[in-house]
């Protein structure tokens, strides 16, 4: 039933998605974005590094990407990236929101607006508030809320303010992501 | 955020606007990536706090003035020196040298935004000793950028970026000799500015206007849909030479269109094709 995965994380986060994705296999049928707060998109390696933890097809962004199940799309640096009604990819240059760009609450509201409640966002580690405004956007449009357990977040305030603020249908944890509904491949 | 209301308008709302805006004024936006239209316009409503759509729409129809900042807000202007550093050593070593062998060189930069582009160009051709015989045409819809790239002027601040770009594109001159600072102005030297024409165009509506050996349009199509990318695409074959180059933005691509079977990527991949046929 749920048909994009967006991941958003700042400082501490890419740890914890490198333990996330042997759970995202091409049989779930999901598209996935992940959205990092990042420097240099010359980073070619960083792919590399994802593409091993999983037989999803690992690629940079790429404007007018149609998003694919069993494709993880990685946002690329000084990008935002957004969702169109045909569910392919525009990417935006525009002023960084929250000191970001790409910035994760432009990602987590614009899919919210074409997925729905066939959308499911996870934000995780990281030092600001960015994704926090998307999640209540996600959430108001019923799209599923994963929120990393901040006492085991390297950099706990982004996850800390999404509960505070936003709720949470589903802590993650390292030790539950086999009872995260999205990974059960029967849901 | 403060405490005005956030108004997010419904795509429909969207429509209504860019229709008042083609009908009144003349600009074509319909083509335009709705996600990213849609998000500059909230953005401008809540930005100039105007308490309702209705508001919003009746200050388009009815306020010229208005509409030439509407414009300048829709759009998105971001730009810098030596953008993309691969990109630049790939002109210098790749680019350049071919177009050397022309008699008249000339590019294109299709929506210049404010000209940091169009001064990193001349830069490498000066550097080429081409600029003499370079004539660079800076073009964009937005009128009030253009008026920036005439007076060749950038925020000091930013050039120890830019000059840290320019180096590692390739550059081993002293970059900060081609500008003199004044206040918290660089200004660019004269010399650059001579060999750029500049004219609004509006690539939805206006056609092709000289044949060039270089086209450069980053980060531009990006705000268009598919259609308009590909008429824009078929306007940039029409205006180049053959062997001629179109340079696009490092996440953009040509896959999309039919025309890219006229056209042939460089080969370490940079988003750099010519035309071959
Ligand atoms: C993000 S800037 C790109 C600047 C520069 N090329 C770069 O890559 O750094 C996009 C520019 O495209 C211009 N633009 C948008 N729509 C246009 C149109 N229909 N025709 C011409 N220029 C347009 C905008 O005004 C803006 O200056």
């Amino acid at each position: 039933m749920y048909e994009l995965l967006v991941i958003g994380g700042s400082a501490g986060s890419l740890s914890v998605v490198l333990k996330i994705l042997p759970h995202i296999n091409r049989s779930l049928g999901l598209a996935i974005i992940i959205v990092f707060h990042r420097k240099n998109s010359e980073d070619t390696s960083l792919i590399e590094v994802l593409s091993r933890r999983t037989d999803c097809y690992v690629k940079e962004a790429e404007d007018k990407d149609e998003l694919q199940p069993g494709t993880i799309y990685l946002a690329p640096a000084d990008y935002h990236v957004l969702i169109e009604k045909d569910r392919s990819i525009t990417l935006d240059d525009s002023e960084k929101i929250n000191h970001s760009r790409p910035s994760i609450d432009v990602t987590f509201e614009s899919a919210a607006e074409v997925y729905n409640s066939s959308l499911a966002c996870m934000l995780l580690s990281g030092a600001n508030a960015d994704g926090v405004e998307g999640l209540i956007s996600a959430r108001k449009r019923g799209a599923l809320i994963l929120v990393q357990d901040p006492a085991t977040a390297e950099v706990p305030f982004m996850p800390k303010q999404a509960l505070e603020r936003v709720g949470v249908d589903f802590l993650v944890k390292e030790c539950n992501l086999r009872e995260c509904p999205i990974f059960k491949s029967d849901s | 955020m403060d405490a005005t209301r956030n108004i997010q308008l419904s795509d429909e709302e969207v429509e209504f606007v860019l229709n008042d805006v083609m009908d009144l004024y003349g600009y074509d936006f319909t083509n335009y990536s709705k996600a990213s239209l849609k998000r500059r316009i909230n953005r401008l409503i809540s930005n100039d706090r105007f308490p309702s759509f209705a508001e919003f729409r009746y200050r388009i129809i009815n306020d010229k003035d208005y509409f030439s900042r509407f414009v300048e807000e829709i759009t998105v202007n971001v730009t810098e020196m030596f953008r993309d550093v691969t990109f630049y050593k790939t002109l210098r070593q790749q680019v350049i040298p071919v177009l050397a062998t022309w008699p008249l060189i000339r590019i294109w930069h299709a929506g210049c935004s404010t000209g940091e582009e169009v001064y990193s160009m001349a830069i490498l051709l000066h550097e080429a000793n081409l600029l003499h015989k370079s004539l660079l045409y800076a073009t964009d819809i937005n009128p009030a950028v253009l008026q920036k790239v005439r007076e060749g002027v950038f925020p000091l601040s930013q050039m120890r970026q830019y000059s840290e770009n320019y180096i590692l594109s390739g550059g081993n001159r002293d970059f900060s000799s081609y500008y003199t600072a004044q206040y918290n102005a660089a200004k660019f030297d004269e010399q650059f500015g001579k060999r750029i024409v500049l004219a609004t165009h509006n690539l939805v509506s206006d056609g092709s206007f000289n044949e060039f050996q270089l086209i450069m349009c980053r980060n531009v199509m990006i705000y268009f849909d598919k259609q308009l990318q590909d008429k824009v695409l078929h306007l940039f074959y029409d205006s180049l030479e053959q062997l001629g180059f179109l340079a696009l933005g490092s996440k953009e691509t040509l896959r999309f269109t039919d025309i890219h079977k006229n056209f042939k990527q460089i080969e370490n991949k940079e988003k750099i094709w010519r035309k071959i046929k």
